[in-house]
């Protein structure tokens, strides 16, 4: 199966690893004694590592190239994903469906108030991921400045409820709102812009966003921040921390339901086909009369909104917010979930949020890893599975028309 | 005789200081089909890119006459707003929507046709629904005509290299022109396709819409077009019925070259 040449170059492989790592896992310098420390069992180690990777990978590749050739040969039909199996079916798909929600309802009497409040957190890149989806994963507009919207919504409500004292419920449409406002005021002068160009545009947007609100004291109160900003009311009632943050649980689940309601209803309706579109072919989109610039600024505009919702969301829960919390990192970690569970699938971007989000929180343990570990999935991803964890499916069963004969 | 549906005079595309099109007079008759031709950078691409508004042309009059209604000058209209005026057009190299299927990319062309915005996708209410079941049924019936009802669920870019040429006419027929203009629709085809192809549109003309293409297939061009405008270098050069064009001297001299020493 393997052949002599794939060993070669496994080994050739391996040793290069061997060289790569020499300084930083053979030599060790001790500078006080004046000591050189010689490990050479750490060598063998990294040799042995990269040689079984290696083969894994070359494995996989074979079968691969294997499972093609005996599809073309037609000795193999190819079988349907089980979890698109799982989507179509409704007898498989209800219960499941029954049973997550089940287990999302009851999750903080299951499990600690340190827990519900990580879920929480994921919760809210869960509508990020599905906001952001709409820009970069149907209408194909490479956003890496989105943090910007959620700052805005943060600030929104932190600013109007430090200076007028107005209430969560009030704000969040207004925060949503503002968003979206500040989507169509990017959108317009990247409206020519695709691909690199408009990534660096949206890039240094967010950037100009985060600068205005470290450096203009007066109105953002600078680097220190804004504090004390109320939690969500219900009716006025007076809440212990625990029962809020159960509260915002079930506030941020219902804003999760919402959001992947409006999405999926969004992006199987005309004007998603029309994002889709625009993705596929600007020109050949807009010869069959679709209005580019309007389009555009509505993919940039509802794609805001929901992180102009969790951005109010985001500031109630902390109760304090400053510029620190929407760093270029904060856009990268959405786009990764866009990209790593898979562009325009909303299950994808569901489980992409919750494999990003708390995974780190659980591997605290290995925290010093952590970032190694991130970036080792997102390469592995790209390699074995490039439309992410579930790719989008066309509904190409949703338009089936009874026969016109 | 009838009146012309397209009528443009004096049309001129400079880019910088190369004039890719000047002076060019073209007109198309109701229910007509007519060929532009012409030898490889003559500029009919360029001719069809200003009159779909992809390019703003430096000087001239493009004028569209609906049906019912009143003339339109197209001059620097988006193409989106020409397309919507009732003129759709297909590309020389293909530009279907490769990951949308076969029925979805006919949908796009219905796009403008139709009207349900965010809150009608959101709620879906009544007349959103009966708008998108009529979307998708006037499609289907588009695909029936053109020969593609088999696919309606293949993703477009698996469809056979004839099959997608005919989608494309498909989509551009689903935006309910009164006039098509379609850039080389036999390119890469092969005769039986030509034939095919041949009949399509012959069938689509019947139907009542008139029929601008830029084609290199000469038998194809002999046997459909009512009319031909020959273009060289930018410029016009010869117009006519196929036999007047075919034994025009400035014609075959463009085509084969000077004392035919090409």
């Amino acid at each position: 199966m393997i052949s002599f040449q794939e060993l070669k170059r496994s080994l050739l492989v391996s040793l290069w690893f061997v060289f790569l790592t020499f300084p930083l896992m053979v030599i060790k310098v001790d500078p006080i004694e004046r000591i050189v420390s010689w490990r050479w069992e750490n060598a063998v180690f990294v040799a042995i590592g990269s040689f079984v990777v290696s083969m894994l990978v070359r494995v996989f590749f074979v079968q691969k190239q294997r499972r093609r050739e005996r599809l073309a040969a037609g000795t193999l039909v190819e079988r349907e994903p089980l979890i698109q199996v799982i989507l179509r079916e409704p007898r498989y798909l209800y219960p499941l469906v029954a049973a997550v929600a089940l287990f999302a309802l009851l999750f903080p009497f299951l499990f600690s108030t340190y827990q519900t409040n990580i879920m929480i957190t994921a919760l809210m890149y869960v509508v990020l991921g599905l906001g952001l989806n709409i820009v970069v994963g149907l209408a194909g507009l490479l956003d890496l400045g989105y943090v910007a919207f959620y700052a805005v919504g943060a600030y929104t409500y932190a600013l109007l409820n430090l200076h007028f004292d107005l209430g969560f419920w009030l704000v969040l449409p207004i925060g949503a709102m503002m968003a979206a406002l500040f989507g169509v005021m990017l959108g317009f002068p990247v409206l020519r812009l695709r691909g690199d160009y408009l990534a660096i545009v949206t890039l240094g947007f967010g950037e100009i966003i985060r600068l205005i609100l470290e450096n203009w004291n007066e109105f953002s109160r600078g680097p220190s921040g804004i504090a004390n900003i109320s939690r969500p009311g219900f009716f006025g009632v007076e809440m212990s921390l625990e029962s809020a943050i159960l509260y915002l649980y079930y506030l941020m689940m219902a804003l999760v339901v919402i959001t992947i309601f409006v999405v999926n209803r969004l992006q199987d309706s005309r004007i998603g086909r029309a994002w889709i579109a625009l993705r596929e072919d600007e020109i050949a989109c807009q010869a069959m009369g679709i209005d580019k610039t309007k389009t555009k600024l509505t993919a940039f505009a509802l794609g805001a909104t929901w992180a102009g919702m969790v951005g109010v969301v985001f500031a109630a829960k902390t109760t304090f917010i400053n510029p620190a919390s929407f760093t270029f990192m904060e856009s990268a970690i959405i786009l990764c979930i866009v990209v790593l569970g898979g562009m325009g699938s909303i299950l994808g971007v569901i489980i992409g949020a919750l494999v990003l989000i708390l995974l780190p929180e659980y591997l605290r343990a290995f925290s010093d890893y952590r970032m190694l570990a991130f970036g080792a999935v997102l390469v592995t991803m790209m390699i074995f599975r490039p439309q992410g964890i579930i790719a989008n499916v066309r509904r190409t069963y949703r338009f089936e028309k009874k026969q016109a004969e | 005789m009838s009146t012309p549906v397209l009528q443009v005079t004096g049309l001129s595309m400079d880019f910088g200081g190369i004039h890719a099109m000047s002076e060019l007079d073209l007109d198309v008759q109701a229910g007509e089909i007519v060929a532009l031709i012409g030898p490889n950078g003559a500029g009919k691409t360029t001719f069809f890119n200003c009159v779909t508004g992809i390019y703003n042309p430096t000087a001239g009059d493009i004028l569209l006459q609906p049906p019912d209604g009143k003339p339109v000058r197209l001059n620097g209209l988006k193409p989106n707003k020409v397309t919507e005026q009732g003129m759709a057009r297909t590309f020389q190299n293909i530009r279907l929507f490769s990951n949308m299927t076969v029925l979805e990319n006919v949908m796009i062309g219905r796009h403008c046709r139709t009207r349900s915005y965010i809150a009608g996708a959101v709620f879906r209410n009544r007349n959103t629904r009966r708008e998108e079941q009529e979307s998708v049924d006037k499609s289907y019936a588009i695909l029936e005509k053109i020969g593609l009802a088999e696919m309606v669920n293949e993703f477009a870019k698996n469809l056979p290299y004839g099959a997608q040429r005919r989608l494309e006419i498909g989509r551009a027929l689903a935006t309910e022109p009164f006039l098509l203009l379609l850039d080389e629709p036999a390119a890469g085809m092969n005769p039986q396709e030509t034939q095919d192809l041949d009949e399509l549109i012959t069938r689509i003309r019947n139907e009542g819409h008139s029929i601008l293409l830029i084609e290199h297939d000469m038998k194809l061009v002999m046997s459909l077009s009512d009319r031909i405008f020959v273009m060289d270098y930018g410029r016009k050069i010869a117009q006519g019925s196929p036999q007047e064009v075919s034994a025009n001297p400035d014609v075959i001299k463009a085509y084969l070259g000077e004392d035919g020493d090409a």
